[in-house]
């Protein structure tokens, strides 16, 4: 029947149906220009980069970037970093949007439910500036809430930008609070779905809420729990820069405890312009995610093919 | 567990009470924590509120609070005295908002309509073609070489309109809304002789606008919130759109001071803590304002996009 192959049959295929190809074509052409051109860029990390002579005109340096980004203990540090904020993150969002779910689906006032749905999903329509002045009204050492807490109870004022070991709860907590609302609508979804026969059959078994939560809802949301983990996994290596960026700020006396690799990248971007060290950085960032997402995905699809991404 | 419904079954009577008993003490708890969750995501907001309101030689005295430490505008009246600059991001945000917003949810209508369609062989293909970028990046270095070097974009508004024209996971839920426009009627306009460019302004927008709502105010969303870009790209302060201009002037004492001096106000009285707050609040007020009404549609594509995204 198909008598093209290969480019052949696209030609054939573009000759017969050229409307609907014309109408991708700019999602095309700009997810080309925008996301598969700039990969070639990663070669920087091999090159030692030089602004007069771009990315393909400057001279190979080899290893170089990597031996110097790890030498020095950062590359360590910003990837052991990453990963622990990505990992608490994940099981404190995940854990509180699943409790945010449950109690909204079981909650009967409807009034009180839609404002708690609507509270809890505000923070997820503000930009990640308005999140930094609320991190700066609260901790500011002059002005915040914190020195008028400290105040009012006849304790010297805490100055939380000293305690490096109060940060990453800090910003897990501004994750969750961001989060919770969007990540409780994908579990509000999922539990809305499930048969309810499954809850009469449970209520006439003589079940109480705590069992039919247990036995019902728990067991139906899996998919979507390991769903939301594989697709967390798979940016593991990526901070969400936005967050790490407004709430901790230029705060040098933090970078130990908070830079992950994508602020670091960014730093050396910006200011001390050693391109070599973040392209290597961002290199060894893209491929390992690839590397991990393709890992894991494989696992989960051994396992159970349905729980797969692709 | 089988042990446990055996027992419940020998013992149905006192199953009415215990069934109550323990949705009571679901509810107590239950209730608690979400009343307790929904303030903590409400709080922030009405301190930044009361903040904006306060008198600023309370706030340097007593520091920030809950309430509004007496009662004040000064900090709007020094914002709006002189709103060429507020005004002028303002102009920016609406502007690379309004045009990213029609022209990637054009694009992204078209194209989840083409990836939705079972007639096109190469769907599956093109697909993966779009999947494969949330897979794999150039990362942030190479974005940014080739937008300034290659683009030739550096301080232009087209640096912020690009980047969020065509989001991948926008796409794959509008392919799921594209889905379910009945294949018989886009058949039946082919045979009466409709074109493809046709059939889908005609006939499949129409069909379609929840999904267009809905995306729309996604992509919207991303423009009107967007910092990052203008903080990598622009350059000329009359091109900040709002939010950047708002960190810029909660990060820097030189940009209140810009304020200060356009506005003919001293810097000494100048209301340099509640300014930042009121700022904060002229630049997120229209979302707020608007939130009620959109909301449902947010939930909507969140739900689409986690069923079959």
């Amino acid at each position: 029947m198909n008598k093209h192959s290969g480019f052949g049959a696209v030609v054939h295929d573009f000759k017969k149906n050229w409307p609907l190809w014309l109408m991708a074509l700019p999602a095309i052409v700009l997810v080309f220009v925008l996301a598969y051109m700039p990969m070639s860029g990663l070669i920087l990390a091999f090159k030692n980069y030089r602004y007069d002579l771009g990315i393909f005109g400057s001279p190979w340096c080899g290893m170089d970037n990597f031996e110097f980004l790890f030498m020095g203990g950062t590359g360590w540090q910003i990837t052991k970093n990453t990963i622990l904020y990505n990992v608490l993150n994940l099981f404190t969002s995940q854990f509180l949007s699943i409790f945010v779910a449950i109690v909204i689906t079981e909650m009967t006032g409807v009034v009180y439910k839609k404002i708690v749905q609507s509270v809890i999903f505000l923070p997820y329509f503000i930009s990640w500036v308005i999140v930094g002045t609320f991190v700066y009204n609260i901790f500011n050492t002059d002005y915040g809430i914190i020195k008028g807490i400290c105040e009012m109870m006849g304790v010297p004022t805490v100055n939380v930008y000293r305690i490096e070991g109060a940060w990453p709860w800090i910003i897990c907590f501004f994750n969750s609070w961001k989060w919770c609302g969007y990540n409780s609508v994908i579990y509000i979804a999922a539990i809305t779905g499930i048969d309810s026969a499954c809850y009469e059959a449970a209520d006439i078994d003589g079940a109480n809420i705590w069992q039919k939560i247990g036995h019902i809802t728990f067991p139906s949301i899996r998919p979507t729990l390991i769903t939301m983990i594989l697709l967390q996994v798979g940016r593991i290596l990526r901070g969400d820069f936005q967050m790490f960026y407004q709430i901790i700020g230029n705060n040098s006396n933090l970078y130990n405890a908070t830079d992950v690799i994508d602020t670091y990248v960014f730093r050396s971007l910006t200011t001390s312009g050693n391109l070599g060290f973040s392209s290597a950085a961002t290199f060894y960032q893209s491929v390992l995610c690839f590397v991990i997402i393709m890992l894991v995905n494989g696992i989960v699809r051994k396992i159970d093919a349905d729980y797969a991404l692709f | 567990m089988a042990k446990e419904k055996t027992k419940e079954f020998v013992v149905p009577k006192s199953n009415r009470i215990k069934i109550a008993k323990a949705t009571i003490g679901f509810n107590i708890v239950g209730y608690f924590f979400i009343t307790l969750i929904a303030l903590i995501c409400l709080l922030p907001f009405i301190m930044i509120i009361s903040g904006s309101f306060s008198k600023e030689s309370l706030i340097v005295t007593q520091g920030y609070s809950l309430l509004p430490r007496g009662l004040s505008v000064s900090a709007y009246e020094t914002i709006f005295k002189n709103p060429m600059i507020i005004l002028n991001s303002y102009g920016v945000t609406i502007l690379i908002t309004v045009v990213g917003t029609v022209l990637g949810l054009f694009i992204t209508a078209m194209t989840g309509y083409v990836l939705c369609r079972q007639d096109f062989r190469y769907r599956n293909v093109l697909s993966f073609y779009f999947y494969f970028t949330t897979l794999f990046s150039g990362g942030m270095v190479s974005s940014y070489i080739f937008m300034i070097q290659v683009l030739n974009l550096k301080d232009s508004l087209l640096a912020l309109i690009l980047p969020f024209m065509v989001n991948v996971f926008y796409l794959l839920i509008m392919r799921s809304f594209m889905a379910s426009v009945p294949v018989s009627i886009i058949e039946s306009a082919k045979i009466d002789g409709a074109g493809e460019f046709r059939i889908f302004i005609q006939l499949v927008l129409p069909l379609a606008k929840a999904g267009l709502a809905t995306i729309g105010l996604f992509i919207a969303l991303e423009y009107w919130n967007d910092w990052y870009n203008a903080m990598l790209y622009i350059n000329s302060s009359e091109k900040y759109p709002l939010q950047y201009r708002l960190y810029n002037m909660i990060s820097s004492q030189a940009a209140m001071a810009q304020l200060s001096q356009v506005s003919t106000v001293n810097v000494e009285n100048m209301p340099t803590q509640t300014l930042k707050l009121a700022m904060a609040c002229v630049a997120t007020g229209p979302i707020i304002l608007v939130y009620p009404f959109v909301q449902k549609f947010f939930v909507k594509g969140i739900t689409i996009g986690s069923v079959k995204g």
